[in-house]
């Protein structure tokens, strides 16, 4: 048996390749659900429905999907120019410290100026971060896998050290938690009586003008053309270094602008345990959407589902919601065979 | 007292040394993992997950009713399978290695944290095991068996890669796979062990955590030493010996900013210093990243008769 490269990909196989994907994973962590002795297709069922099954819980969906959106789009623009950004956690919790600090009542502004001003400044914050990695990595040639790994673990230390020093909120018990942010600068409820936010019409927004500028400019067609090959594209006269780092930026900010729109939109205020992980499921979220900036709302709705509906069903049966974060990391590695076998083909001999 | 005679205080006392051991014996382990697979030209950021899961393993076992070295053994063998898993996916199938070992990261941690909230439901306080004891030796030599375990590892791996036809061919396809495949070796077998190989090593720095470091599994508590392991393996060129002296530095390093965090009393947020080794491996990178002389086949998959 051997493998051989597929001419084209047809559109058909390239839906179906996540859906297989996750029902291959559905199936390996059947087993798993097995063995803690709890009927498999009750558990699903309660799964499904604790993710889907009414308005409070789609609302909830939503919500978790919305810092998923944009650290998956963090991870897909990163991952097409073939820049291994893993520091998303990182750069969401250093957008989410800007947003405190920018929010926390330093400016005094209308909401209409106030909320572009936080998120830009979120943004910023996550850019910066990422572009120190993605200057090791051109100027020095330092891989960016590692440091920005290891930022990750920096970050929440100065967090953790901000929320226990200068950024301390003298209201709050004690706790290590940030003062909350101004009113003016909380973003609006979508539905009333629910915690979805106009975080989510950002992140939406922004997929669709990421798709926009992949195919439809200049500045897309560079960055595949780095991805794809960066020897090549410096060969035609594009700018390698400069993609890198504008790259590095829009990644970051994003990963940043899901930090800002978390505490704006949900929290208020900023602890250590704002994100479970968005930043590393972003990338997961990254790769189901096979890299397309459409494709990462539906990934990360799928996954926010799987959360959600994992919570649901731990409370009512005695399956750990860890189950969650199995499915997850089962479906990333289903992904990747399948993501294989659409663009090859098995052949015998 | 100034700082230099605490800094000479800290460096002459036997219990700095005794530590700087003890917190070196997870790096050491780790980086000799990465170090076997890389050199076979597998990079395995499932370095992380491995090490969890062993961690979880071992401990499971030895509070299951297991001794000590069963519990060792069981980490072992499960930080084999899911290092087999990272092998199937990045050799035969030439996966990318990155995003597939970010996967069994997640999964390797995932799966310890199910495993271990499903044995124990509701755990507030995590339950203790009795774990290995430090032999009776004088002064810093009074280490747990695990440890001398590791720096005999260290000469072991040294020797099977340098002095061995083993290590002569898992170095080969690291560097050259078509030249190894020409002189008869089988490129795909020889990854997937190294890399098995490799994986059950980070594993027994992750059972070293739970069964001599401390007694207990944390949640979190591998915390990032899989990745500082990744960039000792670039600090070290590649070459145990290296490695060992490595992590010996960066443990004097980590020892060091334990103590000072101590002796400074609260003048400075204890979070500075435990940013240290993060940024200390930074740091490290950035010195070697010029001269990095890294196997030429790394990250690269080997098809047969593909060029």
């Amino acid at each position: 048996m051997r493998l051989e490269p597929r001419t084209d990909t047809p559109l058909a196989l390239r839906l179906l390749a996540p859906v297989g994907a996750v029902a291959a994973a559905l199936a390996l962590c059947a087993l798993l659900v097995a063995w803690t002795g709890a009927p498999v297709l009750r558990a699903y069922g309660l799964l499904f429905e604790g993710a889907v099954g009414s308005r409070f819980a789609l609302t909830e969906t939503l919500t978790r999907a919305t810092p998923l959106i944009l650290t998956g789009l963090a991870a897909a623009v990163a991952f097409r120019a073939k820049l291994w950004n893993i520091g998303a956690e990182g750069q969401l919790y250093m957008g989410a410290l800007a947003a405190v600090v920018v929010g926390g009542g330093m400016l005094d502004l209308p909401a209409w100026a106030l909320i572009p001003v936080v998120m830009i400044a979120g943004m910023a914050a996550g850019g910066v971060t990422l572009l120190g990695p993605a200057v090791l990595k051109v100027r020095f040639g330092v891989d960016e896998v590692v440091t920005t790994l290891l930022l990750n673990f920096v970050v929440l230390l100065l967090v953790s050290m901000l929320l226990e020093g200068a950024l301390k909120d003298p209201m709050g018990m004690g706790w290590p938690q940030s003062a909350p942010v101004v009113e003016a600068a909380e973003l609006p409820k979508l539905v009333a009586r629910t915690r979805l936010h106009a975080g989510l019409a950002i992140a939406l927004g922004l997929s669709v003008l990421l798709w926009l500028v992949d195919t439809r400019t200049i500045w897309g067609y560079e960055n595949r053309a780095v991805g794809a090959n960066p020897r090549a594209a410096a060969f035609a006269g594009m700018p390698v270094t400069r993609v890198m780092l504008r790259t590095a930026l829009l990644s970051g900010g994003l990963a940043g602008l899901a930090g800002a729109a978390e505490v704006c939109g949900l929290k208020g205020y900023l602890t250590l345990d704002l994100s479970p992980g968005f930043g590393y499921n972003g990338i997961v979220v990254a790769m189901l959407a096979q890299l397309h900036p459409i494709g990462v709302v539906g990934a990360a709705l799928f996954i926010a589902g799987i959360f959600v509906g994992a919570d649901a069903m731990s409370r009512a049966m005695p399956v750990p919601n860890y189950i969650a974060d199995v499915l997850v990391a089962a479906s990333l590695l289903c992904m990747l065979v399948a993501g294989l076998l659409a663009r090859y083909r098995l052949r015998r001999g | 007292m100034d700082f230099l005679s605490i800094l000479l205080d800290i460096l002459l006392s036997a219990a700095f040394w005794t530590a700087v051991l003890r917190i070196a014996t997870p790096y050491v382990l780790g980086t000799l993992g990465e170090l076997v697979c890389e050199r076979a030209g597998v990079l395995n950021l499932g370095i992380e997950g491995i090490m969890t899961l062993g961690a979880m393993a071992g401990w499971m076992a030895v509070y299951q009713g297991a001794d000590l070295w069963t519990g060792v053994l069981v980490a072992a063998a499960c930080g084999a399978l899911l290092g087999l898993l990272h092998a199937a996916l990045t050799v035969p199938l030439g996966l990318s290695q990155h995003v597939t070992g970010i996967g069994v990261t997640l999964l390797g941690t995932s799966l310890s944290y199910f495993v271990y909230r499903l044995v124990l439901p509701q755990a507030s306080t995590p339950p203790t095991v009795e774990p290995f004891q430090p032999l009776a030796l004088p002064g810093a030599l009074a280490q747990t068996p695990l440890t001398y375990l590791a720096f005999l590892l260290v000469v072991a791996v040294a020797y099977v890669l340098y002095r061995t036809p083993v290590g002569l061919a898992v170095r080969m396809v690291g560097e050259n796979p078509a030249a190894a495949e020409a002189q008869g070796l089988n490129v795909t077998a020889i990854r997937i062990g190294a890399v098995v190989a490799g994986s059950a090593l980070m594993a027994l720095a992750g059972a070293f955590l739970t069964l001599s470091a401390f007694n207990a599994f944390f949640f979190n508590m591998v915390n990032g030493r899989g990745w500082i392991c990744i960039a000792l393996v670039v600090f070290a060129s590649w070459r145990p010996g290296k490695a060992l002296l490595g992590a010996l530095l960066f443990a004097v390093f980590d020892a060091l900013q334990l103590r000072l965090q101590q002796a400074s009393g609260g003048v400075l947020p204890y979070q500075l210093f435990l940013m240290m080794p993060y940024l200390l491996s930074i740091l490290a990178l950035v010195l070697v990243a010029r001269r990095a002389s890294y196997p030429r086949a790394l990250m690269i998959p080997y098809r047969k008769g593909e060029r």
